[in-house]
């Protein structure tokens, strides 16, 4: 059964400037469609990657996912509750103690005034819960030692308090954890303990991941599903097999393509084309059409819509 | 600088001593390295417990009629009285009141209304600021649009308008009761804008830091987020406006007693002392007046002083 | 090997602190040569972009050299002070940011940006220095170079704008081109493109790169020869793909080992245990022994050998066959 159920998710940013401005100016409302269209399912106790570049769309979609951000269209659904809609308080506290989130930046994502062990219950205490202990628990499972609790973050690296952010996620004991480029801020050999810890507590606790990254080898380690994202649109879903192997969307290859190898010793990469196109203004047609080795003229008139290709789902007038 | 916080909003059981995690922290050994720091400390404790302890340390109370003696009037500092054969410190006004006690009993009021008046004005600010920066829109122009109209008058001619005002509505017999809390408002009023843009500027950056989306996930009410996250990472900077406002605020509260708007003469500050011993500086009684206002300028410059080096200890990046 | 322009010898960077003197740079000797890329790569605190600030004098005090010579095309230059390291940062070492916006400045156009700067260092004439700029321009693939050389930075996205630093610091011909994570603010098909060009512009001229960066991946492709660092000291110096493919030093295999790239298919990632020690705790003896699988009495004891030639500073390299 699917716990998250996406279904045209749309988010528009206004990104005007202020109406004296518009109006001296004589310019209308910008609009940003950081978000468009998309549908995705992430069964329960699965890992969904969500890999895209600057612009993609991938951090609005996550934050649309726990309720920091509300959609312009569309809906998203977890364990059958549209949290936007559902006018139930109950059911609403309900799913949202099952929704959890771990950020990009270990060092603004703690309070830097409170005490870890304060942090770490605090999704417990905001309930009213009894917490005697649990963040001495929980700190231990993540593999700091019990004593931390009465330290400030600044005592802690960047990795250690990667760690204590997942103590904190796991606190109110989720089904579900957003996890928004949680190692990007980190060393590659502190990368593989939290990403190792991530995989060891899933299995424990029976978690579901969304994973978002702009890092396809990160993805492609820990997902069971990927979503590639470009311009607010998803372009190409599939297991990581499929994608790295046979992989159908032109950008999804660009991508691998260009993204540096560990044995790619003097390597000439095909270069990538052009730059990601300015989001106010999008191109017609396929997003991609600018920049695709491959674009005919359907490209630059129609919006390829995501359709079942094989085993992927791909976004592509050209994909076989 | 989250050394310091550490004994300051420490909810828990410290793992190290409060005392020797300040004493370990960098705030404490910029401190120590800065001589105008450990001065202007010293020098602002003493005159603060002299203020405090005045009843203790004046010879006279110089407030009480019973132990004044007329006859003692204009006696130079240090020289016995030319009738009595009484001396005096810093010699007598024209009333034979000890103008060291006097200077002990003026610091008193001058420094309670210069805290209390920065403390109104930063609950005020405080507030303000942090509501117009987490809440935003309307609510935010509102606020902010008075603060700027307020911030294009002199401070000292809004504290003399609000004192005005509030003259002209109390009754005449609570008047002299009432003015040193008039002053405290007066003075609080046109000072609340700087903590009010300081907190809104820190409430804006730290509204977007991913500490205060992960307590918003969880379904936080903005109230708690603001008093228990923000306010804790907002206040270092309002710590060092606090220590300027409350040198300002002891001009202001002089400068507003110098005028005659202030303190009443039944319970002079260093303001109203100057006020009177200027009138006695052409006849030669310079000690009247110049005591008073080597205190005030002691007090003022070394609570100044001290603000300066909390604004560059805290903020590294200034230096 | 072709003529050494850069030469790092036994380089030790000093900060003074009040609980004693911190080495974020402790010993640190090696070579580029014209037309080389020299990758140094170590994870954040291993001191990487402070030996690259100490090489263009950009310090900030207190940290300073503390021990060691830096030469420049057989002039020494790390004892050269104020006006004469300017001009030399300019002339002779190109410089380019992880933050493009902090190499240009936002009030000139970049025209005037790279005709400045040409007109200071090269004995040309301004219209000979326009001509050059266009040139630039268009040689780092600015698409209508000679219509956007009077556009200010803020016009141009991250990526144009890198390219246009890279012109700016290729411009003055410098011989050597210091790279600080020029690529890791860029998305990854910028990055590719960014990279190629480094690579062809300064193979083309003969400048030496030293490229600093944390991503293997980055090294792998574009550098000729690898410095990993590790708590301020070299670890291993060697060609980039005997380092990366049979690594000597235990922490480079780890290193290597814990990319999500090298344990394709496994469900857990090689791990490193332990942290690198901060720079006021760095353990006696050999930095790494602590976190060392192989680590024995001799590696607590001393310190391990220093480098400077294709090695790495190990008691007890790891062989071939002793790498899983």
């Amino acid at each position: 059964m699917a716990l998250i159920s996406v279904k045209n998710l749309t988010r528009v940013f206004d990104v005007s400037k202020p109406w004296l401005n518009r109006v001296i100016e004589r310019r209308g409302k910008a609009l940003l469609t950081a978000v468009s269209d998309v549908d995705f399912e992430v069964a329960e106790r699965s890992t969904y990657g969500l890999v895209g570049e600057s612009g993609s769309g991938k951090s609005t979609i996550g934050r649309m996912l726990v309720g920091l951000l509300t959609p312009s269209g569309g809906s998203v659904e977890i364990e059958g509750v549209n949290l936007a809609t559902e006018t139930d308080a109950a059911k609403v506290d309900a799913v949202r103690s099952d929704i959890q989130m771990i950020f990009q930046d270990p060092f603004a994502s703690l309070n830097p005034r409170w005490r870890v062990r304060d942090i770490v219950v605090e999704p417990v205490v905001a309930r009213g819960g009894d917490a005697t202990g649990l963040a001495e628990k929980l700190l231990e499972q993540v593999g700091l030692s019990a004593l931390d609790a009465g330290k400030f973050p600044h005592e802690f690296s960047g990795g250690q308090r990667q760690r204590i952010c997942i103590a904190r996620a796991l606190s109110s004991e989720p089904k579900l954890i957003v996890c928004d480029e949680p190692t990007s801020a980190l060393d590659v050999s502190v990368q593989a303990q939290v990403l190792n810890l991530m995989s060891d507590l899933k299995d424990n606790f029976g978690l579901t991941y969304v994973l978002i990254s702009h890092d396809l080898t990160v993805v492609q380690h820990m997902s069971d599903v990927i979503g590639v994202l470009y311009l607010g649109r998803l372009v190409e879903e599939a297991t990581p097999e499929e994608l790295f192997n046979n992989t159908k969307h032109p950008y999804t290859k660009m991508l691998l393509e260009a993204a540096p190898q560990m044995d790619g010793f003097g390597r000439e990469a095909e270069l990538p084309e052009g730059e990601i196109p300015d989001p106010i203004n999008p191109p017609s047609g396929c997003a991609f059409h600018p920049r695709c080795p491959i674009a005919e003229t359907i490209c630059r008139q129609e919006r390829p819509l995501l359709r079942q290709v094989g085993n992927a789902r791909v976004a592509c007038h050209l994909a076989q | 600088m989250t050394e310091l916080s550490d004994h300051k909003v420490a909810p828990k059981v410290a793992q190290k001593s409060r005392l020797r995690v300040f004493l370990d922290s960098d705030i404490y050994y910029t401190f120590r390295r800065s001589p105008i720091a450990v001065i202007s400390t010293i020098v602002v404790t003493i005159l603060i417990l002299s203020a405090v302890f005045a009843p203790l340390i004046a010879p006279t109370n110089p407030f009480n009629p019973a132990s004044l003696n007329l006859m003692n009037g204009f006696t130079p500092p240090m020289a016995p009285n030319a009738f009595t054969g009484e001396s005096f410190i810093l010699g007598t006004d024209d009333q034979g009141r000890d103008v060291f006690s006097t200077i002990l009993y003026g610091m008193r009021i001058s420094l309670f209304v210069g805290v209390a008046a920065v403390l109104f004005a930063m609950v005020l600010g405080i507030t303000l600021g942090l509501i117009s920066g987490y809440v935003g829109g309307w609510t935010e122009t509102i606020i902010m649009r008075v603060a700027d109209v307020q911030l294009t008058f002199p401070s000292i001619l809004v504290a003399m308008l609000i004192f005005g005002i509030a003259k002209g509505i109390t009754p005449i017999e609570y008047r002299d009761q009432m003015a040193i809390w008039v002053l405290i408002i007066a003075i609080g009023l046109s000072d609340w804008v700087q903590f009010a843009r300081v907190v809104r500027g820190a409430t804006l950056v730290e509204k977007r830091k991913e500490y205060v989306e992960a307590a918003r996930l969880i379904g936080r009410k903005p109230y708690a987020i603001m008093l228990r996250h923000i306010l804790p990472n907002v206040l270092s900077p309002v710590l060092v406006i606090a220590t300027i406002s409350l040198a300002l605020a002891i001009i202001a509260e002089a400068t507003l007693s110098f005028l005659g708007v202030g303190a009443p003469p039944t319970q002079p500050s260093l303001g109203t002392l100057i006020r009177i011993g200027q009138g006695f500086l052409f006849s030669g009684e310079w000690w009247i007046l110049l005591f008073p206002a080597l205190t005030l300028l002691t007090l003022a410059l070394s609570v100044n002083l001290l603000g300066d080096w909390l604004r560059d200890a805290l903020n590294p990046r200034l230096r | 090997m072709s003529d050494t322009v850069l030469s790092i010898r036994n380089l030790s960077v000093e900060i003074p602190t009040r609980t004693g003197v911190v080495k974020p740079v402790d010993g640190v000797s090696y070579d580029i040569s014209a037309g080389e890329i020299l990758g140094v790569v170590g994870e954040s605190g291993a001191g990487k972009s402070m030996a690259g600030n100490a090489v263009i004098g950009l310090l900030n005090p207190p940290a300073h050299i503390a021990k060691g010579e830096i030469w420049l095309n057989g002039s020494r230059i790390d004892a050269l002070k104020g006006e004469a390291m300017r001009r030399l940062r300019g002339k002779e070492i190109g410089m380019v940011f992880q933050d493009p916006l902090t190499s240009l400045n936002p009030l000139l156009s970049i025209g005037d940006q790279l005709t400045e700067t040409m007109l200071t260092h090269l004995p040309i004439s301004r219209a000979e220095a326009n001509n050059r700029a266009v040139a630039a321009l268009e040689e780092v693939g600015i698409p209508g170079a000679a219509e956007r050389i009077d556009s200010y930075p803020h016009e141009f996205s991250g990526g144009m704008r890198q390219r246009v630093v890279i012109a700016l610091a290729l411009c003055a011909e410098p011989s050597l081109i210091i790279a600080d994570e020029p690529t890791t603010a860029l998305d990854v098909s910028v990055q590719a493109q960014i990279i190629a060009l480094l690579k062809r512009l300064c193979r083309d001229r003969g400048t030496a790169v030293m490229l600093i960066t944390h991503d293997m991946g980055v090294i792998a492709e574009a550098a000729d020869r690898v410095a990993v660092m590790y708590a301020g000291r070299l670890a291993e110096l060697g060609r980039v793909r005997d380092v990366l493919t049979q690594p000597q030093h235990p922490y480079t295999a780890g290193l290597m080992a814990s990319t999500p790239l090298a344990s394709a298919g496994k469900t857990r990632l090689h791990q490193i245990e332990g942290a690198m020690p901060r720079l006021d705790k760095v353990p006696d003896g050999c930095p790494f022994h602590p976190r060392c699988t192989y680590a024995e009495s001799k590696c607590r004891a001393a310190p391990a050998p220093q480098i400077s030639q294709d090695h790495a500073a190990c008691w007890f390299p790891l062989m071939a066959e002793k790498v899983s």
